[in-house]
């Protein structure tokens, strides 16, 4: 496959959150107002397509050389977790607004299956080093897509009339819900137009 | 066999040794200085986290009080005590004759001394109740006594006695205005934590009205303004209401208010 096919389906046909219901955590959790929203879909792209690459390389380097692919899991999150830690300081570092606005969703990226997911989806569909960061990249990018647009509806269902039980959390599923329709318009038959 | 093992212990070593070191050499790089005194102000709060400080937590109102200049004063539930050793630790004087208040459901109104409008079989929960009609009472200022307040409070000070209206511990009680922003009709309010008596009903429907549905709700007849002066009641939309600063006896008027809606808190049963 292509890297623009590759880029394609993750940030849309596949997309991680509305498609595939991977990382819905920080989804609905920070989304609230716009700010973090990209910051976190920054964090969680930057983490994604280094984990990809990372984990790409522990597989062929390391696990299957060794025959030992059965510490697939554990040697991810392993990864994972130091490179969200990496993030951390770094936020905490260079924006202290962000790292307050992010709060414990950010340790919590080590914990998104979303990051898990693209690393043994990039194994499993036998991507090389290159596409395994692209594919990361893509599917963090979409990531930050639904989140950005999530948090950019709830930014403007606040101003507007809710019913009271529906108001925060609820009306935010029920938005969820109905992104997550529209995303089905895009199917690999897209794809097949789009690129042949 | 055995050396698969081995590789596995080597290679998980290994792999964690490195991304150890090397977090421990970017923990040197981004190191931010944070001021001691967060993590002291953190210790003396009483970490329940029930935000009714208006910060995210403990440990964010700690963060606020020292590098925001927060007010030391604002955690109700670590009340005087708390704002003394917070004062202490920011070298800041603070008043400490704040009284603590508590919640209390200003309602004692069950389905015996009240009329329904309708039988309820939906989701238990105020808020949903009280969306079909403002309730199934028809006093629409009550309490609905499905007790999504009883959810929502962080110490579990909220009971529903035997009698089926809704009572809140003032010993438990931390004050922090949870039960306030989910209840629907607004029938709990804060009160000292000293006051002795409450005026139990919400309702600012006229007198004749509130007869028909309700046996134990004020009708704004005056009779506490009369017979005890001294106690700080003061009607108005036809419901009673308490100056908890007046120091007079109130017995006279808990003795002769019609309704029984006056009550003494220690008896309220």
């Amino acid at each position: 496959m292509t890297y623009i096919g590759i880029i394609i389906t993750f940030v849309f046909i596949n997309n991680f959150i509305l498609t595939q219901f991977l990382g819905l955590c920080p989804f609905i959790g920070v989304s609230k107002n716009v700010e973090s929203a990209v910051g976190m879909g920054f964090a969680v792209t930057f983490v994604m397509s280094i984990a990809a690459l990372a984990t790409w390389a522990i597989q062929n380097f390391i696990l299957i050389p060794l025959n030992i692919e059965f510490l697939q899991t554990i040697t991810f999150i392993l990864m994972i977790a130091a490179l969200v830690q990496f993030v951390e300081m770094f936020i905490q570092k260079s924006s202290p607004s962000l790292y307050k606005a992010l709060g414990i969703y950010l340790p919590l990226i080590t914990t998104n299956c979303a990051v898990l997911g693209i690393a043994l989806i990039a194994v499993r569909s036998e991507y090389n080093a290159i596409e395994s960061f692209v594919a990361g990249l893509a599917a963090g990018l979409g990531f930050l897509l639904a989140i950005l647009l999530m948090s950019t509806i709830r930014e403007k269902l606040d101003a507007e009339w809710v019913p009271r039980p529906l108001r925060g959390t609820p009306i935010a599923f029920i938005t969820g819900g109905l992104m997550a329709l529209a995303f089905m318009a895009f199917d690999k038959a897209l794809l097949n137009n789009l690129i042949g | 066999m055995v050396y698969r093992v081995l590789y596995a212990f080597l290679s998980v070593g290994a792999l964690g040794g490195l991304l150890g070191l090397a977090l421990a050499y970017a923990a040197k790089i981004f190191a931010v200085k944070k001021d001691k005194r967060i993590e002291e102000v953190e210790g003396v709060l009483p970490g329940i986290n029930c935000g009714a400080c208006g910060y995210p937590g403990c440990s964010g109102y700690a963060e606020g009080i020292v590098t925001e200049d927060a007010e030391i004063t604002l955690c109700s539930p670590g009340g005087a005590d708390v704002a003394g050793r917070i004062g202490e630790i920011m070298g800041q004087e603070v008043d400490l004759s704040i009284e603590k208040m508590v919640a209390q459901v200003h309602c004692r109104g069950t389905k015996e001394t009240s009329t329904m409008k309708y039988k309820y079989e939906g989701i238990q929960d105020c808020n949903a109740m009280h969306t079909s009609f403002g309730g199934d009472k028809t006093c629409p200022h009550g309490c609905l006594g499905l007790g999504s307040c009883i959810k929502v409070c962080p110490v579990d000070a909220i009971v529903k006695t035997e009698y089926g209206y809704l009572d809140i511990d003032k010993e438990k009680c931390i004050a922090c205005g949870k039960c306030l922003d989910v209840c629907p009709t607004g029938v709990i309010k804060m009160i000292p934590y000293s006051a002795e008596q409450i005026v139990a009903c919400n309702s600012i429907d006229k007198g004749g009205a509130v007869r028909k549905y309700c046996s134990v709700g004020c009708i704004g007849c005056k009779m506490c303004e009369k017979k005890s002066p001294e106690g700080g009641f003061k009607v108005e939309n036809f419901l009673a209401s308490i100056d908890y600063n007046a120091e007079g006896s109130r017995a006279e008027a808990v003795e002769v208010c019609p309704a029984k809606c006056i009550i003494d808190l220690d008896v309220a049963d």
